[in-house]
């Protein structure tokens, strides 16, 4: 049993995944750093987000080599929160939106700026 | 008795769907896999909603609020020596240093199965110490937001839930961080001491994937907390 259920595999995918994942926050930096706004910025952090944790998923926590049972036990019941997000997101925007109607809010108040 | 029973465990994680059923319908044991380890994973899911639960929740403030939400880039940049401010410096730092500390572990656990207990021992030191690290940064992290007077109910920016948010998610994080650095400082004095030389490393691997979920749910803070 303990020989055999270990997981054993070459150092080189761990070193290509390591590299990878600072590449990957690299960029995700930069996507501030170099001021990318707008449907871009939300489609690259979330795209180098997605592959970061895919990653750390599939190669560091070896889901890639489990057994379907065992992945399935994983990723299986956190699906479940994309109900959640949308649920929370349709019941959020009414929020705002009954703010903005019946108590004059202004929605697009812009933040005060930061002295260091 | 069968056939299946003498199957190397090479070939039977390669079954797929068919390895799916024949598991759930066997009478006797569902996860073939160390039951510490079945154990650890059902932890870490349970720890997924804790998380998801705040996330969600940020989000749904974040959405239904009507006052500005705090610029993170201008919060979270930093001078050094009188430089102009580099935004989100500090983060990307923390980042990196959590990712390395990843990195190290995932080594750690190579070498737990190869046996080597020396540089299973350091590696896993090395992941406590970054651990720590990060955990102190965090710490110069929130000292700043202190000192600009940001609170769980105000800040000078914009709307009240930014402090709370922040310092309920980075808060639960550090916490999870810390406990991580306890854990691998106390399995790795007992690798150190040979414990495990009979029952094998598995536990390297079980105290790993604890550590990789911190750095995995630091990349949804970093992504949905201080990029968005």
């Amino acid at each position: 049993m303990s020989s055999a259920s270990g997981q054993q595999h070459p150092l080189g995918i761990y070193l290509k995944v390591w590299i990878l994942l600072f590449v990957l926050s690299l960029f995700s930096y930069m996507v501030d750093y170099l001021h990318v706004q707008g449907p871009l910025r939300w489609t690259l952090v979330l795209l180098f987000m997605a592959l970061k944790a895919g990653f750390i998923m599939a190669i560091f926590m070896h889901v890639v080599w489990e057994r379907m049972a065992l992945a399935l036990t994983i990723l299986g019941p956190p699906s479940i929160l994309l109900l959640l997000i949308l649920l929370m997101a349709i019941e959020g925007n009414y929020t705002e939106s009954a703010r903005v109607q019946y108590l004059g809010h202004d929605p697009f108040a812009a933040p005060g700026h930061v002295s260091h | 008795m069968s056939h299946s029973s003498t199957m190397d465990e090479a070939e039977h994680s390669q079954e797929g769907l068919n390895g799916l059923v024949k598991d759930w319908s066997t009478d006797k044991q569902t996860y073939h896999v160390p039951w510490g380890k079945a154990m650890m994973w059902i932890f870490l899911v349970s720890d997924t909603f804790i998380f998801s639960c705040f996330l969600v929740g940020y989000m749904t403030v974040r959405v239904s609020t009507t006052d500005p939400w705090p610029l993170a880039t201008e919060v979270f940049a930093l001078s050094f020596f009188g430089s102009d401010p580099i935004p989100l410096i500090l983060i990307a730092l923390m980042t990196f240093v959590l990712i390395t500390s990843s990195g190290t572990m995932a080594l750690a656990v190579n070498y737990g199965y190869r046996r080597d207990r020396k540089k299973t021992v350091l590696l896993m030191i090395a992941t406590a110490a970054l651990g720590a690290t990060f955990v102190g940064m965090q710490a110069f992290e929130w000292s700043k937001l202190i000192g600009y007077g940001v609170r769980p109910w105000g800040n000078p920016w914009g709307a009240p839930q930014f402090g709370s948010v922040f310092y309920m998610v980075t808060g639960f994080h550090g916490l999870h961080v810390s406990a991580g650095v306890i854990y691998l400082l106390v399995v790795a004095r007992k690798v150190w001491r040979g414990d495990y030389e009979k029952k094998g490393y598995e536990i390297v691997e079980i105290t790993g994937l604890y550590w990789h979920f911190v750095d995995l749910v630091w990349v949804f803070i970093f992504a949905f907390f201080y990029l968005l």
